[in-house]
């Protein structure tokens, strides 16, 4: 699976479990218009962490964080080898 | 004499006859302690001693015990185990002059003026009686961080919640120097029967199948030694009448579990502290306790302090030894327990302790409650929670489930799981991940062992 389907799946699971509907997922949507809130965020990065072992925000300065959903998925690519 | 009633008084008030304590490998007739001692001929040098005792083996702590009260000026009570660190620094702090100790294990080199061997099967004693003297129980608090902190108890203060008892046979999970275990150490001497314990190592069906044929009614343990005797599959080796939990919170689920196993035997969750004692018992089959108990005086006064619960209570330890020992009681002779109290119309509930609380983004979340969900899930036979770091809350809620049958798709059973937790708790209380291990380890007061 590449990262960029892992991201899509994921943010739907989080969506699903706690009862957030997504818009269509754009690279261009931004993250705070995508319906989900900070805790959902917080599960979404720590289950990409154990899936690819790589959490990019703790080593990120907070104005490199990622703002929409392409820079997300741009966000863990490096790990995409 | 009346006045320092010591533990050869309460086995001689309800008789000696033929009971016994017994461990897997020693077995101590009551009776033997009129003429017999774990010292021998030495016993009574311990007299007016200020004694630590280590020992590996519990009928041996027990012997000493018994031997010791009411001869000895204090006694502190080491778990086994402890290193020579945390025994010469407690031997500091209760002003050691004696040290009974374990020939195959002595553990420490203590310079001291008495230093004896702990030994069974007993030997015939000395003609010569000391006066008898009110005796100072030590025991460490079961904290689970920093040096340990020494509460001083008398025989009085211990058997305190001990009524007098119709024919007893006990067993119990725990270590008879943890105040929980010492609790039913002292139920089985006040009462009128035996006492099993068990011995190190000795796996859990092991136990159950001994005490089972021993005909043992009343049994103990915390919650976590409960799920581990259920998962065991040996719970169906014993019949008790009565079935004791404390030490930790009993959730309804481990009510119920215990309930459906025993269904004939009257369930009953204490609440006690090595530094409070024995607060109250609660058997109408739910956790928590009623409400109304908050407005009672007798025979302890609770009050809720920022969500925390203090008692007022003559089974509370008579002060804390240490460097630095905070201090025990209030100004108004409360303790302070740190655990928190949510309260729910009639039903007070545990939340956990104050400490122990997870911070989520601002939001707190006390481990116990979710863990208490997760526990009443199907499947769950065994949880524990904890928080994990995030780069975006401070921290999230994650969970290791022990199940009741293994799973091939933890990935799906994962998501199972959470969903179903989530019908029953807010969103920053959901667990975010959920771990399946076959096994939680237990700290050695019986307690889940929580993450530091």
């Amino acid at each position: 699976m590449s990262i960029r389907e892992l991201v899509i799946r994921e943010i739907r699971i989080v969506a699903d479990e706690q009862d957030k509907t997504l818009p269509p997922l754009t690279d261009d949507l931004p993250l705070l218009e995508s319906g989900l809130d900070s805790l959902c965020f917080a599960i979404l990065v720590s289950r990409l962490e154990d899936a690819t072992g790589a959490d990019p925000f703790s080593s990120a300065k907070a104005s490199q964080f990622p703002r929409t959903v392409g820079e997300l998925i741009s966000f863990y690519e490096p790990v995409d080898a | 004499m009346r006045d320092t009633p010591t533990l050869i008084d309460l086995i001689a008030r309800s008789g000696a006859g033929a009971r016994e304590i017994a461990t897997r490998d020693h077995r101590l007739a009551l009776a033997d302690f009129a003429s017999l001692s774990p010292f021998g001929p030495d016993r009574d040098r311990f007299a007016g001693r200020s004694v630590l005792l280590h020992v590996m083996d519990m009928a041996k702590a027990a012997a000493a015990l018994i031997d010791l009260d009411g001869l000895a000026r204090r006694i502190l009570l080491c778990p086994p185990g402890w290193d020579a660190y945390s025994i010469a620094r407690c031997a500091a702090l209760i002003e050691a002059d004696a040290f009974a100790y374990d020939e195959g294990n002595p553990a420490a080199a203590l310079v001291v003026d008495v230093a004896l061997p702990v030994r069974l099967p007993m030997a015939p004693r000395g003609a010569f009686e000391a006066p008898r003297i009110e005796t100072e129980w030590v025991l460490p608090t079961s904290g689970t961080s920093g040096p340990p902190k020494l509460a001083v108890h008398t025989l009085t203060t211990l058997v305190g919640a001990i009524a007098a008892s119709p024919l007893q046979q006990w067993a119990t999970f725990y270590d008879i120097r943890r105040y929980g275990g010492l609790q039913i150490f002292l139920r089985a001497l006040a009462g009128r029967g035996s006492l099993r314990l068990s011995s190190a190592e000795e796996p859990i069906e092991d136990f159950l199948d001994r005490v089972g044929a021993a005909g043992v009614t009343h049994i103990s343990g915390t919650p976590t030694h409960w799920r581990k005797a259920l998962l065991s599959g040996a719970a169906g080796r014993i019949a008790p009448g009565y079935i004791r939990l404390s030490g930790e919170i009993a959730d309804d689920s481990a009510l119920r579990g215990l309930a459906e196993a025993f269904p004939a035997a009257r369930i009953e969750h204490a609440y006690a502290s090595t530094e409070a004692g024995v607060v109250f018992a609660v058997d109408d089959g739910r956790a928590g306790f009623p409400s109304a108990w908050l407005e009672r005086r007798e025979p302890v006064e609770m009050r809720l302090v920022e969500g925390a619960l203090r008692v007022k209570t003559s089974r509370r330890a008579l002060r804390l030894l240490g460097e630095n020992a905070p201090v025990l009681v209030d100004e108004e002779g409360f303790v302070d327990t740190g655990d928190m109290i949510e309260v729910s119309g009639d039903r007070c509930y545990f939340a956990g302790r104050r400490g122990g609380i997870i911070n989520i983004g601002g939001a707190k979340v006390h481990p116990e409650e979710v863990e208490a969900v997760l526990n009443s899930l199907d499947g769950v036979r065994l949880s524990r929670v904890f928080a994990r770091a995030s780069p975006i809350t401070g921290a999230i809620v994650a969970a290791e489930v022990v199940l009741k049958t293994p799973t091939d798709e933890p990935r799906t059973r994962e998501r199972d799981l959470i969903a179903a937790a989530r019908k029953r708790l807010p969103a920053h209380m959901t667990p975010a991940r959920i771990r399946f291990v076959a096994d939680l380890p237990m700290t050695d007061a019986g307690k889940l062992r929580r993450h530091g």
